[in-house]
């Protein structure tokens, strides 16, 4: 037991976590290729045509994980930054930081293919939804945190002030996805509802489930390539930085 | 199989621009990100690489 | 309790003396509110309809406005630095500041909203329900915004940040508030909407302090 808990904060630390993500990202980038390429495979030739939506429903095997991915992206940057917090490690700010533009990513993506499914089906690109209107919010709380993290210089106290920010978004999320629910309730008739969700054959729910898998691999190996990158930019004077093989070759 | 031929896969039963214009997008910034990163982390290792070359010449005079 | 009430007192006697930052933010108000029926035409139904929400947004705004001036002449003159070495907790003493924010933005924004109100149509009912939903709102929007203001403190280009970071927070206040008055114009009845608007700054009363204190630690260290 002490053994192990030695080892995880072995790898708390940016300079022995530095070669370990190094060699995990392939690892992850080969698990998001094989799901990613089984997922389209199903979501293209197995899953058959909706007899309401056409051919359009397809859409929803990149814009269900893509949703997932931004609420889930948002926790995991919340309970990263929760722990630099309260155990002042250097390593949990930098991953915090590193998964905020992924999460940016796709709850961009998720309002995007939202929109595209939106238009066809609906015959509008955007409906004041409970759903769309909280991926909308959560997409403004991501760019606050990057914003904020962006203007402060000193990385220990943007890390900090950006993990308060990301307490205090992960406290309101439900606040803000009940207001809007309750909002959406009260203004029932101006809008389309949502409920009328195509009745999920088994085949399409594999072929989301797996769709989301890739995406996921996806994201931890972004963000794995992004912690990389920022581990490098802090430590850039440290004497292990430039004993690394990669800072001392010449070559490329 | 769903689709009789190419042609018949790319029109998407007339939600061509729709289903292309998600998965496009969707490909494209999936694609772009890592670049961007793998560029990110390139451009510190060149300038710390050039800090080096720096501190080397710096010593030997 | 003391020491809450002198941090209060000290506030408002600065705001006093620089009265301009507090007409500042109420003039603003009126003036967001009142070009409203000038882009949109007098149509009193139309009015009518929109006021909450017109009334609720130019009220979200006006309280942004002071916003980044909450903690930053005190960050400048080394007050704020005094206050974290007081003897009391730093957190009661945040609390009092946040009031004292509230009593000379909020505060006036609530007094000044019926009359706003009669522009806009709304009938004594109405008015009494956008009142007491602002009595609840405002308060939540001083705590929300303190968060902001201390995250954003010494930051460049802090004034700007500070709405990108609340803005999106404030949904919930202006979502409760604004449906109060409209769920009385329905005939629905505004108690939900001001219970929960009660709730919501309970939640705050508690948290956002907290929160405030760590981050404004953070910028003093």
């Amino acid at each position: 037991m002490s053994n192990r808990l030695i080892n995880w904060f072995r790898y708390a630390s940016p300079q022995s976590f530095y070669p370990l993500a190094g060699k995990l990202i392939p690892w992850f980038w080969a698990l998001a290729a094989l799901f990613g390429l089984t997922g389209l495979y199903i979501a293209f030739f197995v899953a058959p045509t909706d007899f309401q939506q056409g051919e359009g429903y397809r859409i929803i095997f990149i814009h269900v994980p893509a949703a997932w991915m931004s609420m889930f992206i948002y926790l995991v940057m919340a309970f990263w930054a929760g722990l630099g917090l309260a155990l002042n490690t250097r390593l949990s700010g930098m991953m915090a930081q590193a998964l905020a533009p992924t999460g940016a990513l796709m709850a961009f993506l998720s309002l995007w293919t939202g929109a595209f499914w939106g238009k066809p089906m609906w015959g509008t690109w955007w409906v004041w939804d409970a759903r769309l209107t909280s991926a909308l919010i959560l997409f403004f709380l991501y760019i606050g945190f990057i914003a904020l993290q962006a203007a402060i210089d000193d990385a220990r106290r943007a890390d900090r002030a950006g993990a308060i920010l990301a307490l205090v978004g992960v406290v309101n999320v439900p606040i803000i996805y009940f207001s809007v629910k309750w909002w959406n309730t009260l203004h029932q008739g101006a809008s389309v509802s949502l409920t009328k969700a195509p009745t999920m054959a088994a085949t399409m729910l594999w072929g989301m489930l797996i769709m989301a898998l890739a995406f996921w691999m996806y994201s931890i190996a972004v963000a794995l390539m992004r912690v990389r990158a920022i581990i490098l930019e802090r430590e850039a004077h440290t004497e292990w930085v430039k004993a690394l093989p990669e800072v001392r070759g010449s070559t490329s | 199989m769903n689709w009789g031929s190419a042609a018949e896969f790319f029109a998407m039963g007339g939600y061509a621009l729709y289903v292309w214009g998600s998965f496009g997008v969707c490909a494209l910034l999936m694609i772009a990100e890592p670049i961007l990163v793998a560029k990110r982390r390139s451009n510190i290792l060149q300038s710390l690489r050039r800090e080096r070359l720096a501190e080397t010449l710096d010593n030997h005079e | 309790m003391n020491a809450v009430l002198a941090v209060i007192r000290r506030d408002l006697l600065l705001a006093m003396r620089r009265k301009s930052e507090v007409f500042t933010a109420l003039f603003f108000f009126v003036i967001v509110t009142s070009l409203f029926p000038l882009g949109l035409g007098p149509e009193p139904a139309l009015l009518k309809k929109i006021a909450p929400g017109v009334i609720w947004v130019a009220a979200l705004l006006a309280t942004m406005l002071g916003l980044s001036r909450l903690f930053a002449p005190d960050h400048a003159d080394g007050t704020l630095e005094q206050l974290a070495l007081s003897p009391a907790p730093l957190g009661l003493l945040i609390t009092g500041k946040i009031a004292a924010h509230w009593i000379t933005t909020g505060l006036p924004l609530v007094l000044m909203a019926p009359v706003l109100g009669l522009q806009y149509d709304l009938d004594a009912g109405a008015l009494g329900v956008m009142v007491a939903a602002l009595l609840l709102g405002t308060p939540l929007l001083s705590l929300i915004g303190a968060i902001g203001a201390a995250l954003t403190l010494g930051v460049r280009g802090g004034g700007v940040l500070i709405s990108l970071l609340v803005l999106p927070l404030y949904v919930p206040a202006l979502i409760f508030g604004a449906g109060a008055v409209e769920a009385h114009l329905s005939g629905l009845g505004a108690a939900g909407h001001l219970s929960l608007l009660a709730a919501l700054l309970a939640l705050a009363v508690f948290f956002a302090p907290w929160a405030t204190t760590a981050a404004l630690r953070i910028a003093l260290e």
